[in-house]
This record gives structure tokens, C-alpha cells and sequence, in this order.
């Protein structure tokens, strides 16, 4: 793992809201592709931004965005996490409540919780542990007041590092959730 | 635990890549101790025609090197080379310490088809321990090789070989994932799929024709299943959340999967063809990696219920889990040996993530590998061996570990990362 990872732009995928009952997406044998090859997957930078679900959030003209402001809590996206726990600490309790009201008052506002693990031991035992993560920020943000609707989580894993080496200083940063908006 | 007879073998091998259209680097391995008895014996180099690139007695060699139980015999020096019965010099052989003699030959035959024949033989005896003929295109030759050694191989150790089988692996370069498909020395590797996103958990088919797998080209975990025959594949599963860790019974008609409907990974089992999905586990925590046993009555997986993830298993049919690991605090990745009588998983202790090796009628475990970083270990067809990914240099390599943990191997690609690997089954 000695490559870094370029992160790829993220894009927050189309889900609906969490649902408690399974739903299957699409039809099986939606792909069909006989060249192995040409299953190759599109960059990641195709978020589409005129899908009606994905309404972009709607600022005056003219006025900062307060999402990418550095001096506004709400710039700040990543809450870390301890080894092996989806605990929210208390640290991060003033962020994750910084973008529940802003989800309040920005209701066509969409954000992906996505969640990550560092690379030591299991693959899907990270990949499940990336998804208690986003689903314990998206308690905290419901704890605040913000709807299901507009919160979606999904994990990534160990799959998508922001750090590779092998050192705790590295590890601790890919032990995280990001908060993504729809049309990042 | 594990007495490495570090001096015993110690070398290099680098395989040709044979692959046609295949710009993959070869993957070079590197073979560390030995059986404590290793069985001399010397492979004649193959009469062949000189346009084929590699003599078949440098696969079969290799092949039984790498098993840790042969120690394959300097042949140069020896004036006696024969490829027929009659030409064989048995105290030529003898003085060379040789407890068996292969020799070979293949012949261009019509159609271009090849024959290739060969016999092993007992150098006390003086007798033919085996012999066989088979008749192959060109492409089959590598294989034909392999085969030759598994015949070898069982002959002289009572066991059957797994040379002619197959692994799966994916490799990651740069932003590029691939999910390989080569032969189980890492030989012939042909890319089944590409990506530019993640692609993690390949899991065969009983018949060895398919492949299961997870990739996260639709922004988010889903599998999908390929066939090798046809390079044809399908969603399995997309529902909402992460669909992931597919693992089939062993009659092949279902999968065993996870996904995530709530916070936590929750076993599903759902046919082959995507229908008839049922969820399996009910807990309020992380149930994933299922694994069918071999019997098709269960399916183990690791859960963090009791506070720490542990592997336990359940009845197909429902009803409560049982633990199956109790030392350590992290243990996960269950594979079973294609007899169900071992486990092996990953077992975090003092900070190194290891290959564990548990018998299952005593619950007795022991550690097989001395790394720190090891993954997704899977055993060979006979379980005889383990293959599991670890780190090496900061980098992703393959390792092969004998299940009684003297001899090891690795398997490292100069290009990329190699990660994943799951041992295929034996072809029927």
C-alpha cells in the first residue's frame, strides 16, 4: 500500500433514504457485458447535478457558500473515529450539530454520510464497519433534528484511504465519516 | 510452532508470463523452508520441439518445489537424459540420490495437436510408478505440465496435487483495480475484470466457472456474478445499502450475502439466479464474511456481538448462533478446508493481523503465518495449503502457507498491489 490513493471526486449516489424493508433496486441481469474489459467504470466526477433529486443547494447570488467557507464549521466534513468504534466523540458533537441545522434549513439540502475504515484486518469486516460509522453520524444528525430524507449513508471501507501508510498518524485519518452534499 | 528449515530451500523463480494480449507483469515467487522429509527426485528435461518456450520439467519442478515436500535434483550433470523407458540408466540416477525419475517427451502430431507422454519412475525399484499420454492443443501445454506434477505428487505423497488449479486475486495499480484469474503458481494471468473503483471479494463457484464478486463501480458495494467461460455477469445483488461477501453453497444454488439495511451487516441467503432473498442473522450488530461449510449446514461468519468481532456460525435453516473462536479479540475471515474438518481466519493479537489454522472437532487453533498484516486466507482444494494476502514493504503480495506451516511462499507483482486472493476449486 505504498501508492497514495488520489481520492476520486466524490459523488453522491442517487440512493433514497434508508429504508427498513429490502427493496431491490433494479432487475438482475441489468448488465450484461461479454467484453470483461469494457465493464471498465466511468470517472467519479459525473455527479449529475440537473437529476431533481439532487437539487443543488440554492445560495443568493453573490453570497458565500457557508459549506465551503474555511471559516464556517460547516467546511469542516470528516469526524474521526477510534479503532474498532462507531462512537461519535464528543469532539465532533458541535460539527455533526452544525450540519443537522443546516440540513433544517436547507431542506432540498441532500448530504451522503460516508463512512471508512483504516486498512488493518478484514476487508468486509471494514466495509461493515464504515457503515456503522455513517449510520452512527446519521443518528446524531436525526438526534439534531434532521430528516431521514435528506440524509443518506454509505460505506466505503478501507477501499478509500486518505492516507497509506502504515503508521497510526495515517490510520486515525482513514477512520473517519464525511459529510458530502449532492452536487459536490 | 513452526520450524522454518530456513536453510533448506531458499530461491528465486520467475515465471514467464504466458498470456496472450496480456501485458500483466509476471508475478515473481519466492519459496521459504521446507518439509523436514523432502522426497529427491530428478525431472529430466522434456524431449519437446524447440519452438515451445518453456520445457515442461521447469513447470513440473517448480510445481513440486513450491509444495515443500519434494526437493527437486540438480539433472545437468548427469550423462543419462532419457525420455523413453528404454533409455532410462538406473544407477545413473541412483548415485544421484534420486529416490524417483520423470522423464517425458512431446511429439507434433498432425492437426497440430501435441502428444505428450510421460513416466515416473522408481529409481530402487526400478520400476514404473506411473504413465500417461495425453493428447492437447498448444495452449494446454502449461496445464498439461501442472497436471503431471499433480499426478507426481499424488503417487509420491498419497495426497492429491491442486498444481492444475486455479487462483483469483485482484490487483491494484495506481487508480486501476483488476480481478486476475491465473494458475495457481501464479502463471498464465488473465484480467476478468477492470475498474477504475474498488473491487474486493471474489468468491468461486463450486464448478469453478464463476465468480462472485463486489464492486463499488455503481458508487457503492454491489455484486455481481461472471462467468469465466463466456466473460458474461450480472448484478446478484443491489439493494439499498452495501451489498457484499458473497459465498455460494456448496451445490452451488445459492449465496450466501450481506447487506445493510440499518447500521449493521446483517447474512442474507439468496438463489443463484437473484431471486428468493431471506434474511439469515438478526442481530443489533456487524454479521458478515459468511461462509457455507462444506456440508451445506451452516454458515459461519464473524460478528461483533460479544463486543469484539469472533467468528460463530448458524444453522442454514435459522435459529440461534453459536461462537466458534473464544482466543483473542479479533478473529474474522472464516474459510473452511473442502473437507469441513478446518477453519482458517485472521486472528489480530499484540497489534499483527494473522493466518489461524482451528481444528473444529477440538476448537484447538495455531497460528500459521509470522507477518502482520495478513488477509482473506483461503485453502487449496486439497488443504494441504492456505493462500492469504499480506504486506510486504508496504506493498500487496500473496502468500502461501503449508498447513502445517513449515513451508511458505509468496507470490509479489512488481507493478501493483496484490490483494483478495481466493483459491479456486479442483475443475471437474
Amino acid at each position: 500500500m505504498n501508492k497514495s490513493l488520489v481520492m476520486s471526486v466524490v459523488l453522491v449516489s442517487l440512493l433514497a433514504a434508508c429504508s427498513s424493508k429490502p427493496v431491490k433496486e433494479e432487475p438482475k441481469a441489468a448488465v450484461e457485458d461479454k467484453s470483461p474489459v469494457a465493464a471498465q467504470t466511468a470517472p467519479a466526477q459525473a455527479a449529475s447535478s440537473t437529476d431533481a433529486t439532487t437539487a443543488a443547494v440554492s445560495q443568493p447570488a453573490g453570497a458565500v457558500n457557508p459549506l465551503t467557507d474555511p471559516n464556517n464549521i460547516l467546511s469542516k466534513r470528516n469526524v474521526f473515529f477510534d479503532f474498532d468504534k462507531d462512537e461519535v466523540k464528543a469532539e465532533y458533537r458541535p460539527l455533526v450539530e452544525a450540519h443537522a441545522k443546516y440540513l433544517i434549513a436547507n431542506p432540498n439540502a441532500k448530504v451522503a454520510v460516508q463512512g471508512n475504515a483504516d486498512d488493518r484486518g478484514s476487508r468486509e469486516y471494514n466495509l461493515a464497519l464504515g457503515q456503522r460509522r455513517a449510520a452512527a453520524v446519521k443518528k446524531v444528525l436525526n438526534v439534531y433534528g434532521a430528516s431521514d430524507k435528506q440524509i443518506e449513508t454509505v460505506s466505503y471501507g478501507e477501499e478509500k484511504p486518505r492516507c497509506s501508510e502504515q503508521a497510526e498518524s495515517c490510520w486515525s485519518q482513514n477512520r473517519r465519516a464525511d459529510f458530502v452534499y449532492a452536487g459536490e | 510452532m513452526m520450524p522454518m528449515l530456513k536453510s533448506t530451500i531458499s530461491f528465486l523463480l520467475v515465471l514467464m508470463a504466458t498470456a496472450i494480449g496480456n501485458a500483466q507483469a509476471a508475478l515473481t515467487i519466492e519459496i521459504v523452508g521446507g518439509a523436514a522429509q523432502q522426497i529427491p527426485i530428478a525431472v529430466v528435461p522434456f524431449a519437446q520441439p524447440t519452438v515451445q518456450p518453456e520445457n515442461l520439467a521447469t513447470i513440473i519442478n517448480a510445481d513440486l518445489r513450491r509444495s515443500g515436500l519434494f526437493r527437486a535434483l540438480e539433472t545437468r550433470g548427469v550423462t543419462n537424459q532419457p525420455h523413453d523407458l528404454a533409455e532410462v540408466k538406473y544407477p545413473e540416477w541412483a548415485a544421484l540420490q534420486a529416490q524417483a525419475l520423470v522423464i517425458g517427451k512431446v511429439e507434433l502430431q498432425a492437426n497440430n495437436r501435441l502428444k505428450v507422454s510421460f513416466r515416473l519412475l522408481d529409481v530402487l525399484k526400478q520400476n514404473s510408478l506411473a504413465g500417461l499420454e495425453y493428447d492437447i492443443t498448444p495452449a494446454q501445454l502449461r496445464s498439461t505440465a501442472h497436471k503431471i506434477a499433480d499426478v507426481i505428487y499424488e503417487k509420491m505423497t498419497g495426497e492429491k496435487g491442486v498444481f492444475d488449479t486455479r487462483i483469483t486475486y485482484i490487483v491494484k495499480q495506481g487508480n486501476r483495480f483488476q480481478l486476475q484469474v491465473a494458475d495457481a503458481d501464479g502463471g498464465n494471468p488473465q484480467t476478468v475484470l477492470a475498474s477504475t473503483e474498488p473491487i474486493i471479494s471474489p468468491s468461486w463457484s463450486p464448478d469453478g466457472n464463476k465468480l462472485a464478486y463486489v464492486s463499488f463501480e455503481k458508487k457503492k458495494p454491489v455484486i455481481f456474478v461472471q462467468s469465466l467461460v463466456t466473460g458474461q455477469r450480472q448484478v446478484l445483488a443491489n439493494f439499498k445499502g452495501n451489498n457484499s461477501a458473497p459465498s455460494w453453497s456448496p451445490d452451488g444454488s445459492r449465496l450466501a450475502i450481506v447487506l445493510t439495511y440499518g447500521a449493521n451487516s446483517q447474512v442474507y441467503l439468496i438463489n443463484a439466479d437473484g431471486t428468493g432473498l431471506q434474511q439469515l442473522s438478526h442481530s443489533n450488530a456487524i454479521d458478515t464474511e459468511p461462509e457455507w461449510s462444506p456440508d451445506g449446514k451452516w454458515v459461519y461468519f464473524t460478528s461483533d456481538r460479544g463486543g469484539s468481532p469472533q467468528i460463530y456460525r448458524m444453522s442454514t435453516l435459522g435459529g440461534d448462533a453459536q461462537r466458534v473462536t473464544f482466543e483473542g479479540t479479533y478473529n474474522v475471515s472464516p474459510h473452511f478446508s473442502p473437507d469441513g474438518k478446518l477453519l482458517t481466519y485472521i486472528r489480530r493479537e499484540a497489534g499483527r493481523f494473522r493466518v489461524a489454522q482451528q481444528e473444529l472437532s477440538t476448537g484447538q487453533a495455531q497460528l500459521l503465518s509470522e507477518s502482520a498484516q495478513d488477509e482473506s486466507p483461503s485453502f487449496a482444494p486439497n488443504g494441504k495449503m492456505i493462500l492469504y494476502a499480506t504486506n510486504l514493504n508496504g506493498k500487496g503480495v500473496l502468500s502461501i502457507v503449508s498447513a502445517d506451516g513449515r513451508t511458505k511462499q509468496r507470490l509479489s507483482e512488481s507493478g501493483g498491489d496484490v490483494r483478495e486472493p481466493s483459491w479456486g476449486p479442483w475443475m471437474k
